[in-house]
Order: C-alpha cells, then sequence, then structure tokens
C-alpha cells in the first residue's frame, strides 16, 4: 500500500486549503507521497488526484514533467552532481568519473544494496563553491576524490542520519500556518472588492 | 570538503568595504532567526510602511528604481503600476525558483536571511494591494526551504504575517511553495503554471506580463527574491538612501556570483551601475584575478543565457545599457570566467547541454533546435563533426534566432560588436539560450572549431556492435 497514510491526508488537507484552488497543491501533494514510500507510486498518484480533484493522469502529467519525481525505487540516498559550466570548468567532470568508479554503477543507478542513487545533474545555485553535488538535496561543496569517498563512507557507516534524511524528504520542518492567524484562501472568483487597507478602491 | 568565506554559514560569500543593502546580516551565523532579524533593525522598515498610505509607499519604491533581479532589469515600482484597476484579487508570487547556470544569489539570502524576504513581501503586499503571497522555492534546495519555514512561522506567531498585522486592518497569508526541478519553471508565467499545478511552460504572449493576467487568470506581480529583499532598506531609509548608491540608471547594490577559473570565486555585493567587470575579475576585494601563472580567455557575464565577453570588454560596467550596446546583458548577476586553459566547444557544450535538456517542449524551435544543438556540438567535441556541422549549426541558430545575433566585439578578429537583445522564434528565452553559448564560442573562437572538426564530407560509420568496430564482423 502506498496510498498517504491518515496523518499525511490530514497534511495534506491543511495543505490544500492553503490554495484558492486545489490543483495548486498538487505538485506540494507529490513531494509529500515521494517522502512518505521514497518514490512516486501510481497508488499515491491515484490519492493525490481524489484529493485535489482531478484525474490520475492529470496527476502523473504534471508529475513526470519535474525532475525531482521519481517513479521507481530510488536509493536512500541520492548523488547528484552538477556538470554545468562553472562545476566542469573545476573538474566535475572527473568528479562524476571517480564517483562511478567508487561506487561501482553508471551514472542514472542505484548500488546494489540499494543505498545510493548516482546521477548527473544541472546547476545548483552553488557555482562559486565548484565542483558541487547534492545528497537528497544538500550540498557538499568543493568535492574532491577523497571527500566523495569519505562521503560514502559516512553514509554507508550511517554518520550523517541525523543531517540527511532519506531521499523524499526535502525540508525537515513545516510551514504551519496558525488557524487564529490565517486569512485563508478564498477562491478568485468569490472575491468581488479591493483590500480594506488600500484607502482609495480604484474603480 | 567545504568553503573558504569568512563565514562558513554563508557559503562563498565575501563582504568588502563596500555598501550593503541585502547582506548586512551574513555576518552573524543566526541571521536566520527572528532574534536577531529582530536586534538588527528587522521590521522596522515594514512598522514604517504600515504608518504611511500604500500608494506613498509603491511611490516611494518607484522613485528608487529598484530594478528587477531575476535576469530582465525591469523597474520593480513600474511593474507593480501594470495591475489592471479594479480587477480582484491581486496576487505576488516569489520566484525563487533561482535555477540560471552561474547564477548563486537567491538561495543565499533565502537561507541567510529569510526574514528580510518576508518583509520584502510584506511591504510588496501592503504597497500594492496584493492579498496572498506565494513564496516559490525551487525544490533542490532543501535548507532555504527548512529556513524559509520556520521563519514563516515565527513571523505569523509574532503578528507580522496573517489578519490585522500589528493592529492595522492589512491581512495577508504568506504561503511556502516549492517546486520539484524544473529550470524553466523560473520564467514567470511557466512559475504560474507550476503555482497552478500543471506541466511548467511558459504561457504565450501577449499578455506580456502577468500583472495583467498571471494566477488564476488575476493580476499578479511576480517579482526575484533579491528583488524583494532590497524593499526593506528603501522602506525604512527611503529612495534617496537607495539612489544615493549606484549610479542613476542601476541605482542600489546587486548581488554577483564570480565562478570558474579565478583565484577567489564568490558572491559579492557590489555597487551597481560603476563597478566594472574588471573590478569584480582582478580587484583585490573580489575574485583576485586569475589562477595562478593563467590568462583570461573569456567570460560569461550575465549567466548561462549571456553572449560571452572578452577582455576586450573588462572596462565595461554593471549597467545594462553599456552590457547591451557591448553585445550581450547583464542577466541574473552570474560571471562564468575561463582562463588560457578552458577548451571552448567543450565549455560551451556544457551550456547547450543545459537549455536542450530544459526545453519544456512547448515551442519546436526550442524543443528541436536545441536537441540538434546539443547533438552536433557533441560530436564535434568528440572529435567527429564536420564542415557541414558547423553551418548547421548557424542554420537551426536562425530558426531560434533569426536575423543578426549578438555579440562582443574582439580586436584580435576584428570583429565589431552586435548589440543584444536578438530576435526570437520561441515564447521564452530558453530556446534562444541553448545557441547563445555556441554562437559566442564561434563567433569569438573559430580556430577552436575549425581546428577540431574533420574535413570529410561524411561521418565516420559509427559501428553496430562492439564485434564489428573491432574488424571481426557480426
Amino acid at each position: 500500500m502506498s496510498r498517504l497514510t491518515d496523518a499525511n491526508v490530514a497534511l495534506a488537507r491543511e495543505i490544500i486549503a492553503r490554495y484558492p484552488k486545489k490543483k495548486s497543491a498538487l505538485i506540494p501533494l507529490v513531494h509529500l507521497s515521494q517522502e512518505q514510500n521514497g518514490y512516486v507510486t501510481e497508488d499515491a498518484m491515484r490519492h493525490v488526484a481524489e484529493l485535489v480533484d482531478v484525474t490520475p493522469a492529470e496527476v502523473y502529467g504534471t508529475a513526470s514533467f519535474y525532475e525531482m519525481f521519481r517513479f521507481e525505487p530510488t536509493g536512500k540516498y541520492l548523488i547528484n552532481i552538477c556538470g554545468t559550466m562553472s562545476c566542469a570548468l573545476l573538474g566535475a567532470h572527473e568528479l562524476m568519473h571517480h564517483a562511478e568508479h567508487t561506487l561501482g554503477v553508471k551514472a542514472g543507478s542505484t548500488t546494489p544494496d540499494g543505498l545510493i542513487t548516482l546521477q548527473h545533474a544541472e546547476c545548483q545555485a552553488a557555482c562559486t563553491e565548484a565542483p558541487t553535488l547534492q545528497v537528497n538535496y544538500r550540498h557538499r561543496y568543493r568535492v574532491t576524490a577523497d571527500d566523495f569517498d569519505h562521503l560514502v563512507d559516512d553514509l554507508r557507516s550511517g554518520k550523517l542520519d541525523s543531517e540527511i534524511p532519506p531521499h523524499g524528504t526535502l525540508g525537515r520542518n513545516r510551514q504551519h500556518i496558525p488557524v487564529d492567524r490565517a486569512v485563508g484562501a478564498v477562491h478568485p472568483d468569490d472575491v468581488t472588492s479591493g483590500p480594506v487597507w488600500l484607502e482609495v478602491s480604484p474603480s | 570538503m567545504g568553503t573558504q568565506s569568512p563565514y562558513p554559514w554563508a557559503p562563498g560569500f565575501y563582504p568588502g568595504d563596500r555598501p550593503q543593502v541585502v547582506t548586512s546580516r551574513f555576518q552573524y551565523e543566526d541571521a536566520h532567526t527572528i532574534e536577531r532579524y529582530h536586534a538588527t533593525g528587522g521590521y522596522e522598515g515594514f512598522r514604517k510602511a504600515l504608518t504611511m498610505a500604500p500608494a506613498d509607499v509603491a511611490d516611494e519604491v518607484k522613485k528608487s528604481t529598484l530594478l528587477g533581479r531575476g535576469g530582465a532589469g525591469f523597474p520593480a515600482g513600474t511593474k507593480w503600476g501594470f495591475t489592471p484597476q479594479g480587477v480582484w484579487p491581486r496576487y505576488l508570487v516569489v520566484n525563487g525558483d533561482e535555477s540560471e547556470p552561474g547564477t548563486y544569489k537567491d538561495r543565499l539570502l533565502m537561507e541567510c536571511d529569510p526574514h528580510q524576504l518576508i518583509e520584502g513581501c510584506l511591504i510588496a503586499c501592503y504597497a500594492a494591494g496584493l492579498s496572498r503571497c506565494f513564496l516559490y522555492i525551487r525544490g533542490e534546495m532543501a535548507l532555504a526551504q527548512e529556513r524559509v519555514a520556520a521563519a514563516l512561522n515565527d513571523a505569523y506567531a509574532a503578528g507580522y504575517i496573517g489578519t490585522d498585522i500589528l493592529g492595522t486592518n492589512f491581512s495577508v497569508d504568506i504561503v511556502l511553495h516549492w517546486g520539484a526541478g524544473a529550470y524553466v519553471v523560473g520564467e514567470e508565467t511557466a512559475l504560474i503554471e507550476s503555482l497552478e499545478g500543471e506541466r511548467g511552460m511558459p504561457r504565450l504572449k501577449p499578455p506580456y506580463f502577468p500583472a495583467a493576467i498571471g494566477l488564476y487568470g488575476k493580476p499578479t506581480i511576480v517579482n526575484n527574491v533579491e528583488t524583494l529583499s532590497n524593499l526593506p532598506f528603501i522602506a525604512l531609509n527611503g529612495s534617496a538612501a537607495y539612489t544615493a548608491i549606484g549610479t542613476e540608471t542601476s541605482p542600489g547594490t546587486r548581488m554577483i556570483a564570480v565562478s570558474g577559473h579565478v583565484k577567489r570565486p564568490g558572491v559579492y555585493e557590489i555597487v551597481n551601475g560603476s563597478t566594472t567587470f574588471r573590478d569584480l575579475l582582478f580587484g583585490d576585494e573580489f575574485a583576485q584575478g586569475m589562477r595562478e601563472g593563467r590568462e583570461l580567455k573569456c567570460f560569461v557575464p550575465g549567466g548561462g543565457s549571456a553572449p560571452w565577453f572578452l577582455a576586450d570588454q573588462l572596462d565595461i560596467p554593471f549597467e545594462g545599457r553599456a552590457a547591451g550596446s557591448a553585445g550581450s546583458m547583464l542577466g541574473s548577476g552570474a560571471v562564468m570566467v575561463m582562463d588560457d586553459t578552458t577548451d571552448i566547444p567543450a565549455a560551451a557544450l556544457t551550456l547547450v547541454k543545459f537549455y536542450a535538456h530544459e526545453s519544456c517542449g512547448k515551442c519546436v524551435p526550442c524543443r528541436e533546435g536545441g536537441t540538434w544543438l546539443y547533438r552536433i556540438v557533441e560530436r564535434i567535441v568528440a572529435g567527429d563533426g564536420t564542415d557541414a556541422d558547423l553551418e548547421t549549426i548557424l542554420q537551426v541558430g536562425q530558426s531560434i534566432c533569426p536575423g543578426n545575433m549578438p555579440h562582443a566585439s574582439s580586436e584580435r578578429l576584428g570583429l565589431e560588436a552586435v548589440p543584444f537583445p536578438y530576435k526570437m522564434t520561441t515564447i521564452c528565452f530558453v530556446g534562444p539560450s541553448a545557441y547563445v553559448p555556441i554562437h559566442s564560442a564561434m563567433t569569438l573562437f573559430p580556430e577552436e572549431f575549425e581546428s577540431r572538426i574533420t574535413k570529410r564530407e561524411v561521418r565516420r560509420l559509427i559501428p553496430v556492435s562492439a564485434a564489428a568496430a573491432a574488424g571481426g564482423g557480426s
């Protein structure tokens, strides 16, 4: 079973309520399902479709556009090595070559123990700290071959468990809008007048 | 592993003896907390704005001539004025989808000073009558999401966000939203599509600005993270204090990331308009010159989409018109530097590959053309290109960008500059951006392509199997 758990359904409803239209919650909810299951399953997409009132095909249609969503089992740790210009100028290709050698798998695949998936990635907004990589979207800077091997050792030994959550979890905290402070989302067609704080309401 | 910046919590950032508008708190490791924010003048600009009429706040921002920092450089205050009269609601969408190659500043602003961004959002919503704000952060930025989520929770608890803010009748929610990996979503109409739960494909234009028809078909202001982060300073100190920094056409400061083959790659908050590329690449306060014993070959002045500059262009200042007439653009504040060890076709390939990969597939010239360009440049780099390939690159390029293509001048080649911008057959800039780097590379370094290609009419046959390659048949 990979539908959302009851706790995640409650969270999903909280997220949906923030948007004037339900479908806006689609991407956040697919992320939530990936956090729960480690990748995006068909059951989860059906469940998200029910929650935001669209067809499962629409969920898949949107989700498949985005690179972070994975539709097959993925390693506990997803290592993305940047290969765009600034990193390439400072050894990204050599780093990838080394990574493939260390892990014994080609980019795009997962180690046989299911722990690490290695991928090519594009610019990670850390260009001054090249070459960079991300483990589950957490940056590592100026990575040397030795650094990479230490990183893999630390991931295998569980030394980084407190710093790097399993693949699928992005922020380890969440936004919660307190009920007594929330303005609330109104369907755009139900808003007919300007905001009250604008002194002169333009007509 | 790790950064060499003086503040390890702000990797790559170097302060200097210069005005700091948006990075003033980067010196504090806890700059992201509401306690530090309060202790350093936080939310005072917003409090001051609340004592003024919204129209007066908007006017102050307009007078500051704050230019958008996302890439296009459009004045933010003017953009706010494009919302149609009497159409409600109006939304604010924060573009935190930083992903232009070479660009690294919005992530720092979100990680190190999220309250400054939130305060900027509040000021914008108050001034422009925007009743709901969506803060869209790039999916691949886990730490930025954590910091902004925590800051939003604290700001709600402190009464800065929500209903009847600080005892006034101003009410707004700020909703944290996060993406899932797609460069094109940085384009503002694609960002809106993504926020509506759709595939992130740019919308047809006109309307040119979502200020007219945006999120859910309603007037929507889309502003970049750095743009909004300037507002607390402007609200607190006034537009005159802001325009006192920088030049008339490019006031204030802006954040620039210098990466590649320099001694000290870094993110610098520079004085806008007057700082030159020579300052930035060679100045002691900045990147400190090329790596030991190396010389500058060329640089990308404004993110991966920008035509390349040579040493000939080092004295151009960070001013839009100056960069434009020299054949490029300032873009998103990203300078990528290449020294004389650089293999130019291979360097161009990294960018062509990026844009080909990131095409959303909506416009044919980009979807097909970008992929063609990638395949052709890839085989040239692999040593398997022909004369015909160079011609095909130009033909494919013309189908994406018809007419004259902007490029820099070169004394060495006797080339005159062709000014920015280009014409385009696509809705957004992803298509042209696949052509720009290879066009620059071929125009400024033709000899590196001539020496790379083979002079054969027909390419070598690619063996069907390894056995055939070994000559053993199959």
